[in-house]
């Protein structure tokens, strides 16, 4: 086996008039998690679906744990497991008879399909719920069964398109820490998603795509880096040294931003040192501090810095989980 | 999967560990998989209806309203030659219930196609003829069901079998044939279309017109000489033809009865074996093409 668990090179889709997927590789080691972030309509599901042997690439070649997806599909399909981006539980269906009704399509041994299933039920927390039918579940409930479906026979590789899309802050946690779990375990992830912070927690790697090109790729930081500057943000604690401070500051750094509601100035910053020498300024003049820190960009600065336009990013969501 | 959960912090250290436990998928017994796969989708096509029974009322209480309505509201001023009008009215209630079976099919094939399931079993090793098949077998299920039921309606209601065992097989089997025919324009119809919605359309203003125009309520010497020539040429009519003969439920055919109704046997059997090798392929390459989208 080799050490890469998932390739794409130079892989294109086109549908028609419309190339929905233009020149995109990239490559997983195994037991790592590629993050493929992306607006609506970038391209994420149609790569996923290449990959999954779901639908056939125009160009280009790809191989998941060292098999083509063209040319040996079932070999392919034997060693991943997909979790598609709307879940693709069968509602009429109890969660056991999901489970299970993969396990015998995966030609499971039936003793083996009926612990296998048992044994996800429970490491899904839906044992209590394993024999009620689907329909009944909440949205976190089936992305679990989905996730526990594609898990069912063991696959080394996982992919998992949009998984947290619809969920609330809470489940989408959960769901965090179950594949956090599962990389534990040496499994090797591509999950696709709009959620910058997601990429960020869960990727090894990041690939942004827009309009089916990839537009940058790195490890979360590189890419921090890559939009560039960080800045310095200084808190003060009283709101009467708020005019003394900007007056202060200006004398210092050229551009700085002044936020009065949260008694916070944004100043752009070339390095540590410039923490330093503004915090001796504001000792000097006796003005007491809440906070002075360094700000390095955040994903969202980054699509915004690569693609010229903001990433549909549900920003409400991502407030109430850092809350 | 009793691996040892270790914290590392790095994706090095990671890939490497994932090396050391190198897991692999689940060993599968490839011998027997096939069939497995098909009884297992069968088995959940089946829990669909077991869950919403009333996927069956189109079966059931929908044939049995026909009977009712036909035998006891129209029937007193149609008049049939030689025989009785309820007796000579099951067959075809029976046969317009079968062709009815590929509206399930659709149905049931373009709600999956829709949610993606279908997907998600194509993501799985199996062959993609596991789904098709098992979408017939559970069809033809569905329809046998009606079919015994409608055959208790009509002994209720003065319908009986006047010939022998093999004959009244004969019919029966028949019936059959022409469900399995009828499947693949349902497999036809579900691939193509979008949405359950549009299925729904087009099959009710195409099978309800189709089995009308046929000798399935009235008999066709009564209609104008244009509908009577379509009626009498409709596959529907020689099946229910060939039913009502082989169950002694017709009086004397007209001898100004088209040909196909003169044959009604082997030209039933020809009507549903044209169907299905027309529209078989047709139908694979429709299903074929929605999927690999
Ligand atoms: N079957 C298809 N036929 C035609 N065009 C398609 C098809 N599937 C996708 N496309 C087009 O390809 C492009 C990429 O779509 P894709 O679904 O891969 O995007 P995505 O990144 O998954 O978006 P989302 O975040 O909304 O799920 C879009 O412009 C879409 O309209
Ligand atoms: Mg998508």
């Amino acid at each position: 086996m080799t050490s890469v668990a998932i390739e794409a090179c130079h892989l294109v889709k086109d549908f028609g008039e419309v190339r929905a997927v233009d020149d995109v590789s990239f490559s997983v080691p195994r037991g790592t998690v590629l993050g493929m972030l992306g607006p609506n309509g970038a391209g994420k599901t149609t790569t996923v679906r290449m990959m999954t042997t779901l639908t056939t690439p125009t160009s280009g070649r790809a191989s998941v744990a060292g098999h083509d997806v063209t040319t040996e599909p079932d070999a392919v399909r034997r060693s991943m497991g997909l979790t598609g981006q709307a879940a693709t539980v069968d509602e009429l269906l109890t969660g056991r008879e999901n489970l299970r009704l993969i396990g015998d399509l995966y030609g499971l041994p039936p003793a083996r399909v009926r612990s296998r299933a048992a044994e996800m039920l429970e490491r899904f927390s839906l044992s209590d719920a394993g024999d009620r039918v689907v329909k009944k579940y909440s949205g976190g409930m089936r992305r679990r069964l989905d996730l526990a479906a594609s898990l069912i026979a063991a696959p080394p590789v996982l992919f998992l398109d949009e998984p947290t899309t619809g969920l609330d802050p809470r489940s989408r946690v959960e769901l965090w820490e179950v594949l956090r779990g599962l990389v534990e375990e040496g499994k090797t992830l591509l999950l696709t998603t709009q959620y910058l912070e997601e990429a960020d927690h869960l990727a090894d790697d990041i690939v942004v795509i827009d309009h089916g090109r990839i537009i940058a790729q790195g490890t979360p930081l590189q890419l921090k880096d890559q939009s560039g500057r960080a800045s310095i943000v200084v808190t003060v604690s009283r709101a009467d040294d708020l005019l003394e401070a900007e007056r202060l500051i200006r004398a210092e750094v050229a551009e700085v931003h002044l936020d009065v509601a949260d008694r916070q100035f944004t100043a752009p910053a070339e390095g540590l040192s410039a923490i330093t020498r503004i915090a001796e300024v504001f000792q000097g003049a006796g003005i007491e501090l809440d906070d002075i820190g360094l700000k390095r960009p955040s994903l969202d600065d980054v699509f915004l810095h690569l693609t010229g336009h903001r990433a549909e990013d549900p920003t409400t969501d991502a407030e109430e989980l850092s809350a | 999967m009793s691996s040892i959960p270790t914290p590392t912090t790095d994706a090095t250290t990671r890939a490497a560990d994932a090396q050391a436990h190198a897991e692999q998928p689940l060993s599968t017994d490839s011998g027997s998989s096939f069939l497995r796969q098909v009884r297992a989708l069968i088995r959940r096509n089946l829990t669909h209806t077991k869950r919403q029974p009333e996927m069956l009322t189109d079966v059931t209480i929908q044939p049995v309203m026909f009977v009712v309505l036909f035998a006891y509201v129209f029937g007193g001023s149609i008049n049939i030659p030689g025989g009785s009008y309820r007796e000579w009215l099951l067959p075809g209630i029976m046969a317009q219930t079968m062709a009815f079976s590929s509206f399930i099919v659709a149905i049931g094939l373009n709600n999956d196609l829709d949610k993606g399931i279908i997907d998600r079993f194509r993501s799985l090793p199996i062959r993609r003829a596991g789904v098709l098949i098992a979408r017939s077998v559970s069809s033809i299920i569905h329809s046998s069901i009606g079919v015994v039921v409608m055959s208790l309606t009509g002994l209720v209601v003065g319908w009986r079998i006047h010939e022998g065992v093999p004959k009244a097989l004969l019919g029966y089997a028949l019936l059959l044939l022409f469900g399995f025919a009828m499947i693949w324009i349902g497999i036809y119809v579900g691939s193509s279309l979008g949405s359950v919605e549009a299925v729904n359309g087009v099959m009710f203003s195409t099978m309800f017109p189709i089995t009308f125009l046929a000798n399935t309520f009235a008999p066709t010497q009564g209609m104008p000489s244009v509908i009577r020539h379509i009626a009498e040429w409709n596959p529907l009519s020689s099946l229910v033809q060939a039913m009502r003969e082989n169950w002694g439920n017709t009086g004397a055919l007209p001898p100004s009865a088209a040909w196909p109704l003169q044959h009604a046997v082997p030209v039933s059997i020809a009507w549903s074996l044209l169907i299905a090798v027309v529209m078989a392929p047709l139908a694979i390459r429709a299903f074929n093409r929605r999927t690999s989208q």
